[in-house]
């Protein structure tokens, strides 16, 4: 049987498709984000040298690599969008920017609120909390660009050359400020192993896989509404039970 | 008749591009005296003390210079948008990617080459050392082409947008981090006694990528724009 593969990139399938899928995403979400934080709270230890104050890397962790891998996420889309010129796949890379940037956001205030009583400072210029601030403006620059121009379809090439050439741009970010200065703590999850207790690794584990669930239902329910938006003068759009009524 | 190579147009258009720009020269000055007077406003802000202005004056440097070299990338495409031209440059025969080379050179030469030659009077209100002064002029030539040329990305996307002049700032400044940082970062190496050959090093690689990288980038964002 031939697999039809580009089934799914017109936007007239994958709006339904998506419609199925976002309830699933969402309700593991929010399951995962419960047994996460329980066990997060009630079931893992205290830490001998941060005591409790440790259990907000649960949230901070997962919000600082999703809006990391958020970000080449996105410019995977946009350049998708650019090479081959597909619509979906520039709508995709607007629906990710704003989840992206929201995790941005929660992982430099999260952090600030780990800094102060660990290093008795909201803010340290430090490598990392650097370089995430430079994330969370590349993203508003994505965000303010594609927002700035009229022309949907022109928005999308700009925003993706854009998003390409921050993307080569971050790693020589990151270690440009990374020689500047360090003090934040070096990940304790290697894959040599780690010195992690086990059940703060669940925890870690099941809220990263709760922030990728809910990014992609987020990022599902937001892509049809722009599809929604950007088609709707076709007709299949017209078409549509929830459009009709 | 003698068949023009590349060299030929990036020299006709650099030549060109300062013309317009000694037609023009209010425009050329604005941008130096902007970088003159927010250099100046540090020490007012911050109190006369030598050995702190001693400390920040790479940073105030640099931090003026990109921002006087955001103050003008407006320009660098937008006359020739509007009268045309820049259609008539995307039509002809020759690569697209060396004209824009040849404007963000012009740019340079115009607006950022005169920080470069300034900044050491700048300097010496600061009261820095003739070695320090040596270092942030050579970091300055290595770094000042780059900013022209990631600021000319920024340009060429945002050509003809309203509110074009923030957003390029937006866009532009956190791609010019790095530069900031190894820029700096070479004048301080140099004041501990520290030595420099990295910082610099890391600068001139910056400025070899983007001379490879940008001009192709900005012609296709200048596609996009067009279009």
């Amino acid at each position: 049987m031939a697999i039809n593969w580009f089934k799914y990139a017109a936007p007239t399938t994958f709006y339904g498709l998506a419609g199925k899928l976002v309830p699933w995403f969402a309700i593991s979400a929010a399951i995962l984000f419960a047994i996460g934080l329980y066990i997060g709270f009630a079931v893992a230890p205290t830490d001998a040298q941060q005591g409790e104050f440790y259990r907000i890397m649960f949230i901070h962790v997962p919000a600082s690599i999703l809006s990391m891998f958020l970000y080449l996420v996105m410019a995977g889309y946009a350049a998708l969008g650019l090479i081959f010129n597909t619509r979906l796949s520039a709508m995709m890379a607007s629906a990710i920017a704003p989840t992206g940037a929201l995790f941005a956001f929660i992982s430099l205030w999260s952090g600030a609120l780990w800094g102060k009583p660990m290093w008795g400072a909201w803010w340290l210029w430090d490598a990392r909390l650097t370089s995430e601030l430079i994330l969370f403006f590349l993203y508003l620059g994505f965000i303010a660009l594609h927002a700035s121009i009229d022309d949907p379809r022109r928005a999308d090439r700009a925003a993706a050359l854009l998003a390409i050439v921050g993307s080569v741009n971050v790693p020589i970010i990151y270690f440009s400020v990374k020689w500047w200065n360090t003090l934040h703590q070096g990940s304790t999850i290697k894959f040599s192993g780690t010195s992690m207790h086990i059940s703060m690794q669940h925890a870690l584990f099941t809220m990263l896989a709760a922030c990728w669930l809910y990014s992609i239902a987020v990022v599902l329910a937001r892509v049809r509404s722009i599809i929604l938006e950007r088609e709707r003068n076709t007709t299949w759009i017209n078409e549509l039970p929830e459009v009709r009524s | 008749m003698k068949k023009s190579t590349m060299l030929d147009l990036l020299v006709l258009v650099i030549k060109r591009d300062l013309v317009l720009a000694m037609r023009r020269r209010a425009d050329v000055l604005t941008t130096l005296i902007f970088f003159v007077m927010v250099v100046s406003l540090f020490p007012l802000g911050v109190g006369p003390e030598l050995d702190m202005l001693r400390k920040m004056a790479p940073g105030v440097l640099w931090v003026a210079a990109l921002l006087a070299s955001m103050l003008s990338l407006g320009r660098l495409f937008s006359a020739d948008y509007l009268d045309g031209t820049l259609e008539q440059m995307m039509l002809a025969p020759q690569s697209l990617s060396m004209l824009v080379l040849g404007k963000m050179t012009a740019h340079w030469m115009v607006s950022g080459l005169p920080l470069v030659l300034m900044a050491p009077v700048l300097g010496l209100q600061f009261d820095m050392t003739v070695q320090a002064l040596g270092v942030l002029i050579v970091g300055l030539m290595l770094g000042t082409p780059v900013l022209s040329m990631l600021g000319a990305i920024g340009a060429a996307l945002t050509l003809g947008l309203r509110g074009g002049g923030v957003l390029l700032s937006l866009l532009v400044l956190p791609l010019c981090i790095p530069v900031l940082i190894f820029g700096t970062g070479a004048v301080e190496a140099i004041s501990s006694g520290l030595s420099i050959a990295s910082h610099l090093s890391l600068l001139g690689a910056l400025l070899v990528m983007a001379l490879v990288f940008t001009p192709w980038v900005t012609a296709q964002a200048l596609r996009i724009s067009m279009e």
